[in-house]
């Protein structure tokens, strides 16, 4: 059974369309991560997952139930905020029992529930305590114990990791993702952060401007983006993404009088036809024989290299090296046919080859 | 760190607190003192001399059950006035806080009240209970409750009660609203999906982090009530019928002016000034802490 459906989800504040029809089938167990810029209606889809906002058109369901129309409470979820939104007034046990307690647990229920959670998440030292007398990864582990005693059918994750510092959120991205191995619970997540999308999801659902542009594994996101804004945004560096135009039958492009060869793919598409080709920092290859770039930055971050090149006014080209390649005034480049991307230069989705 | 300008020399500054200090002086510590050295002293009956009686004046006010009746009459005329100005304000701020239609409207006429003056507040009061003239007060007596402040000190009671309370409640709105306003969206949200409804909510949630703000005006109330409603209370009724409504500070009033005993009603008012130290202590006290418990 589905652990999560949704079906033409729209939502509109005033004119405003923010969500503009979403579909989507999450498996029973499956953590999804919605990623996209900020405006993109991640957060919005969110909310309306979790009941705080009600759609315009289209259902949710969660777990075969239609919940589009239920208050929060009645839906089954647990949510996890950005800001923790934990209870100030309360000990960390009441936070965590707070939820049961309304449900009308029993006290020993209760009790060995959150004692089970907080073993889990090393909070056991720290039920006493008050919200403010934990740091950062401490509050946001008990915002985790307050979603996980729940025992909810579906986890919703807002930017949860997003105030914490670098080092503290590369260890809970960790832990958020055995967790949820773990307990084998539904979950959406969402992120601004590229590389928790990548960590975290067993798929993603890239965003822009409230349509979906992308759902598919990390992988698949990473090595055939579905268009230029998804090429752009997964991958950091991002992709160079270069203006050409078809030729040669659609086995090569022309970039401003270069020539690129495509390899053994072919277009079937008019020659002359504008496309954009995209290839990763990574993948550019110092070539001899290649064109010339002028060299314009060069930033050494310790383990590689990155060259931003380019002509003043023309596209510019960022090469990714190993520590200690020759850098000079230029370089030269050639692109390996089987790391090229293209997209159509008027749509911008992707071309595959005939 | 605050910003803090420094002034050069010393003329300048002294020059510029001058005002206030003057003001200070003239209209508060003078007659502050003045005050504490009539208690002190008695007048004879045609106001020709006068001789130190040492505390004796505290003495008579202390043995005098008029006095001990005006004690005990101020303390529920300020537990009344500040049960009701606050109920109503936290009840009047919690449907503010939702989100619909013309709220900037209605919060703008709730806030309005404040800007009335006492007397005028008193008599928009008087008008709407007086037993004959008055819309709810003859509505009262037609259908067979009998209705007449100015006869039943009850009923006068709850009347300079509503009327003081009435101006307060707007003081109240305003910061029971900034307070609900502060509290963060995401802690309501959490409660609604932890399934905290209506007044569990609120009883659970919501009021515990409005505390600070409730403790603050209750304080605030507290020596509004006490203090500074002689103008409503007056304007009402006079203290009566009888001495129903006499406050305290009424009293200082009718006895140091009206009946020319400057003895007792000074000692009376040191009472009071020790009364408005003490609760003003207590107000910075809830002032200073910062911390949420």
């Amino acid at each position: 059974m589905a652990g999560l459906r949704l079906e033409g989800l729209r939502k509109s504040f005033g004119q405003n369309e923010i969500l503009k029809g979403v579909d989507l089938t999450l498996a029973d167990g499956e953590m999804l991560v919605i990623v996209g810029a900020s405006g993109c209606g991640k957060s919005t889809l969110l909310r309306l997952v979790a009941g705080l906002e009600t759609p315009t058109a289209g259902r949710i369901l969660i777990d075969g139930r239609d919940v589009t129309r239920l208050d929060p409470s009645e839906r089954d979820i647990a949510m996890v905020f950005q800001n923790y939104a934990l209870y100030p007034h309360m000990s960390v046990f009441e936070n965590m029992a707070y939820g049961l307690k309304i449900r009308g647990l029993p006290k020993a229920g209760i009790r060995a529930k959150v004692d089970a959670a907080s073993a889990l998440l090393g909070l056991d030292a720290l039920l006493d305590r008050k919200p403010r007398q934990l740091s950062g990864g401490q509050r946001q582990r008990v915002a985790m114990g307050r979603a996980i005693v729940r025992d909810p059918k579906l986890f919703l994750f807002d930017e949860p990791l997003s105030n914490l510092d670098a080092k503290l959120r590369v260890q809970m991205r960790g832990e958020i993702r055995r967790l949820q191995r773990r307990l084998k619970v539904t979950s959406l997540y969402v992120t601004h952060d590229q590389v928790e999308a990548m960590t975290l999801g067993d798929r993603l659902l890239v965003m822009h401007q409230g349509v979906p542009v992308q759902l598919a594994t990390p992988t698949e996101v990473f090595e055939r983006p579905a268009d230029t804004y998804v090429a752009g945004f997964i991958g950091s560096p991002a992709m160079n993404l270069l203006p050409g135009t078809l030729g040669r039958n659609g086995t090569a492009v022309s970039l401003e009088g270069t020539e690129v060869g495509l390899g053994t793919r072919r277009y079937a598409l008019p020659d002359g036809h504008g496309v954009i080709l995209g290839i990763r920092p990574e993948h550019v290859a110092l070539d001899p024989s290649g064109r010339e770039w002028p060299v314009e930055v060069v930033e050494l971050l310790g383990s590689e290299t990155l060259i931003h090149a380019g002509r003043t006014g023309a596209a510019t080209l960022t090469l990714r090296l190993a520590n200690g390649a020759p850098v000079g005034e230029a370089v030269r480049v050639s692109f390996p046919p089987e790391h090229l991307h293209l997209f159509d230069r008027a749509t911008g989705l992707r071309l595959d080859p005939a | 760190m605050e910003r803090r300008t420094l002034f050069p020399g010393r003329l300048l500054p002294a020059l510029l607190i001058l005002p206030q200090l003057v003001l200070t002086f003239v209209f508060f510590l003078w007659p502050a003192l003045q005050a504490i050295k009539s208690s002190l002293e008695r007048e004879d009956a045609f106001g020709t001399s006068t001789e130190f009686v040492g505390l004796e004046n505290f003495a008579d006010l202390f043995n005098d059950p008029l006095y001990l009746a005006a004690i005990g009459r101020t303390a529920v005329f300020c537990a009344g006035v500040t049960a009701v100005s606050i109920g109503v304000a936290l009840l009047l701020a919690v449907l503010a806080d939702t989100e619909i239609r013309g709220r900037a409207f209605y919060r703008t006429m709730l806030i309005w009240p404040y800007a009335v003056a006492p007397a005028m507040s008193a008599v928009l009061w008087v008008l709407m209970f007086h037993p004959q003239i008055g819309l709810v007060g003859a509505f009262l007596n037609r259908i067979g409750i009998g209705w007449d402040y100015k006869l039943d000190g009850t009923q006068a009671m709850l009347l300079v009660i509503l009327a003081a309370a009435w101006k307060q409640i707007s003081y109240n709105f305003i910061f029971f609203l900034a307070g609900l306003q502060a509290i963060p969206k995401t802690i309501i949200e959490a409660a609604r999906i932890d399934g905290a409804r209506g007044f569990r909510r609120f009883r659970t949630i919501i009021l515990p982090l409005l505390m600070p703000t409730v403790y603050f005006l209750l304080v605030v109330d507290l020596v509004y009530a006490a203090f500074d409603t002689f103008a409503t209370v007056y304007a009402v009724n006079g203290g009566g019928p009888g001495q129903s409504t006499q406050t305290l500070v009424l009293k200082v009033y009718l006895d140091g002016i009206v009946n020319a005993n400057i003895g007792s009603s000074s000692a009376q008012s040191v009472v009071l000034m020790v009364g408005v130290i003490v609760l003003c202590a207590i107000q910075f006290r809830f002032l200073g802490r910062k911390a949420v418990t």
